[in-house]
């Protein structure tokens, strides 16, 4: 055997290049919260002084998220997870019309999107899905060809989570504004990685999550344009202003809030510094024979490097890049940690054997050049392992 | 250097203790679990392929200190596994899924995936025992007889045999419990499944559901209609459940008002008929069957050996008898009962697996002719 066994050894750190499942939470945020896990508690809905700080301490989190969005603070509607707030907005537009409606929805967007949609057509919704060209990128003209007298919501996020394409949002809300269309936007992904300002998207609703950009697992967040229709999805106390009953998670909302304000001062920086380390990584897999870069000619998310190598399978060079202390992903994280060919590539129109040969690299500001040229070797060295083992027949 | 092992871990107590041996035995271990047929959606619980299991053989590789991970294998589980199954008792056979599986599924793909993954062995928590012989490897029943395993494993071959590893095979279960106990593992207490692990609910239910969901996978014959009970002259007797609900053999369920004891002989899925007669009628001298398989050196000649025809039988001493093309008759010492199409009949040499087939059916008198007839024109 060429390579010694001692690699599986679960005391060496591993380098995490996946910061599009999750990131490390700031240390900043975590000194934020630190109170609110110790000597501080207190229900936001309580009417006593305990109530009344945890209601402060939620508001003003409110207000630094607002600010990072360019939004004002009372449309934001906390909740546990993008996935909810996604789901909210769509299951909540089924209700209150005796018609069945009309959805028009893109064909790159994550499954919190995607699978509450199925769950409506199957209930007699009409969908239109409208997929993406080779890059990764929907076409607005596309998207607007599909809406209809009945069309009842527009969906397309701003970034997708596989391969990092950045989607014409500001068109298609435009146009779909001047129609009275509201419009969906899943900007969960972009959130801390690129500048967003609802007012210049022109959507209805956006949704975000705290995890995405340093900050703690189980906050997110639902902007609804004043004056939007909203029909909360789980129905209960009169918190949020009757928009999501269940007590605010504080700690969590609290990091959330200080997350977005550092995101707001090192976006810039944060930015550039994942954009190097992504270049410094997609001219070093020129030297890997048959891999390409997914989506390279649009513009995408500066952390993302989503790569086919064909012949190399996604599942076992997953696993075998993970024994070599290097963590990344195929795609979007699946509950149960298989893999499965992404439905993005699909419906960007890859094949499938080229689909279940890709991986996701996502980079984070912490990440070093080091680490990246580290990568580069033990990737080139793995993907020719695999491709040896995977082309001799066994016998 | 210690060999890299993958072991296939199903969530259960025996593959758990597997990992556990291993992992302290200071071998690289990486924990595999093959997803198989997910039931997430219907919790259901102890059995080898759920997404609920998986979670516990996940839990288990943390205590043992190994990478954990998930295999994604439900379309070839479906294709190699589950069709043929159910095609099986659509063809009025008796199938054993467990051996399609440790053929298939266990030791030829997970082989293949674990090797790719840089795994120069693999080990499960099977109990049976692989020796190294004259021959090259041996395929030996368990040291402890009550849960020996060797009879689903008797396809396996000299390369599959060189890179598994049967750790318990000189245990016994309740060592094997007691273990798991010692080291704290938290499926210690978890009860062991009996069943065929992707069949809920009745074996005839889940054949007509599966063909009902699509049936365009299947070659069928006439499903959910009553089958005419016959006698071995043809006689009909009486109308039946649809036929492949019957096993032959089985005894009970018929519903026939004889004189004497009734018993299933075989099954007529193209007439839609169930052939019963009395006990007599249901022993056989010896069996015709296919796909024969010879774990070391093949056999030409005829041969003794000592034959199961299912897996919890004693074994009986036969003669047994290749005629080409993998076919292959067993003739029995004395006559047996229950000889089952689609089960398998696995030859043993004292504890040793010497190889096995596929069950065609019962051998009748004039077929025992026939086939010494075209034995005698191959010498």
């Amino acid at each position: 055997m060429p390579e010694s066994r001692d690699r599986i050894d679960q005391t060496m750190p591993a380098t995490y290049f996946d910061h599009n499942a999750t990131t490390p939470l700031d240390p900043k945020v975590r000194v934020a919260m630190e109170p609110w896990l110790g000597e501080l508690y207190g229900n936001p809905a309580s009417l006593h002084a305990f109530g009344q700080a945890a209601r402060d301490a939620t508001e003003v989190a409110r207000e630094q998220i607002a600010g990072l969005l360019g939004a004002r603070p009372a449309e934001l509607v906390f909740m546990a997870s993008g996935t909810e707030a996604n789901n909210a907005v769509l299951l909540g537009c089924s209700w209150n019309t005796s018609s069945k409606g009309h959805l028009v929805v893109s064909g790159v967007e994550h499954p919190s999107v995607w699978k509450p949609v199925l769950a409506l057509q199957k209930s007699g919704m009409e969908v239109s899905w409208v997929n993406p060209d080779r890059q990764g990128r929907v076409d607005p003209e596309q998207v607007m060809a599909e809406t209809r007298e009945d069309t009842r919501l527009v969906c397309l996020m701003l970034a997708n989570n596989e391969v990092g394409t950045l989607q014409p949002v500001e068109k298609v809300a435009g146009s779909c504004q001047e129609r009275g269309i509201p419009v969906l936007c899943d900007a969960v992904q972009a959130i801390g990685k690129v500048p967003v300002n609802v007012a210049d998207l022109k959507v209805d609703y956006l949704s975000v999550g705290a995890h995405k950009f340093n900050g703690p697992l189980g906050a997110a967040a639902l902007w609804v344009r004043g004056g939007a229709i909203f029909e909360p999805l789980l129905k209960g106390g009169s918190q949020e202003r009757q928009r999501r009953a269940g007590t605010v998670n504080v700690p969590a909302v609290v990091g959330f809030g200080e997350a977005a304000k550092v995101a707001a001062e090192e976006l810039e920086v944060r930015s550039r510094r994942v954009l190097e380390l992504r270049q410094r990584f997609e001219s070093g897999l020129e030297r890997i024979a048959d891999s390409t870069v997914h989506g390279r000619l649009a513009e995408r998310l500066p952390n993302t490097s989503h790569i086919a190598l064909l012949g190399a399978d996604s599942e076992s060079l997953l696993i075998r890049l993970d024994l070599a202390g290097f963590a990344v992903s195929s795609g979007s994280a699946c509950s149960s940690g298989t893999v499965e060919p992404s439905r993005t590539l699909l419906a960007m129109g890859a094949p499938r054997e080229e689909a279940s040969c890709s991986l996701r690299i996502s980079f984070g500001p912490r990440n070093t050049i080091e680490e990246v040229d580290a990568f580069l070797d033990v990737l080139a060295r793995e993907v020719a392992e695999l491709r040896r083992l995977s082309s001799v027949p066994q016998s | 250097m210690k060999p890299t092992i993958a072991v296939a871990m199903s969530g259960g107590l025996d593959s758990s203790v597997t990992a556990w041996l291993l992992s302290r035995a200071g071998y690289p271990v990486i924990g595999l679990s093959m997803l198989l047929w997910d039931r997430s959606q219907d919790n259901t619980y102890g059995r080898c392929c759920g997404a609920l299991d998986m979670g516990d053989a996940k839990r288990v590789a943390q205590q043992c200190g190994i990478p954990h991970y998930t295999l994604q294998m439900e379309e070839e589980f479906r294709r190699s596994v589950v069709d043929p199954f159910v095609q099986d008792y659509l063809d009025g056979r008796t199938p054993i899924p467990c051996t399609r599986c440790n053929t298939w599924i266990k030791f030829d793909l997970f082989l293949d995936k674990a090797r790719q993954l840089g795994a120069e062995r693999i080990a499960t928590g099977h109990y049976a025992r692989i020796l190294e012989g004259p021959e090259g490897y041996e395929l030996h029943a368990a040291a402890e007889p009550s849960k020996d395993q060797s009879y689903y494993l008797f396809e396996l071959t000299q390369d599959q045999l060189a890179s598994t590893l049967f750790p318990l095979g000189e245990t016994s279960k309740p060592e094997v419990r007691l273990m798991a106990q010692e080291a704290g593992l938290l499926v210690a207490q978890k009860p062991e499944s009996m069943e065929i692990c992707f069949v809920e609910g009745g074996v005839r239910q889940f054949v007509e559901s599966q063909v009902e969901a699509e049936p365009s996978r299947f070659k069928t014959k006439t499903l959910n209609r009553p089958s005419q009970v016959v006698d071995r002259n043809g006689e009909v007797l009486g109308a039946g459940e649809p036929y492949y609900r019957y096993t032959v053999g089985q005894r009970r369920g018929l519903g026939l008002a004889a004189r004497e004891p009734l018993y299933v002989l075989r099954l007529e899925p193209d007439r839609n008929q169930v052939v019963v007669g009395p006990e007599s009628e249901l022993r056989a001298p010896g069996l015709i069957a296919r796909d024969l398989h010879w774990i070391g050196k093949e056999r030409h000649d005829p041969s003794e050996a000592l034959v199961k025809i299912r897996s919890r039988h004693p074994g009986v001493l036969s003669v047994i008898r290749p005629v080409g093309d993998g076919r292959v008759e067993v003739e029995f010492a004395e006559p047996q009962v229950g000889v089952s199409p689609g089960q398998a009949a696995v030859f043993y040499e004292g504890s040793r697996v010497l190889g096995g087939c596929w069950i065609d059916g019962p051998m009748t008198e004039d077929w025992t002719l026939v086939a010494r007839q075209s034995s005698r024109a191959l010498e």
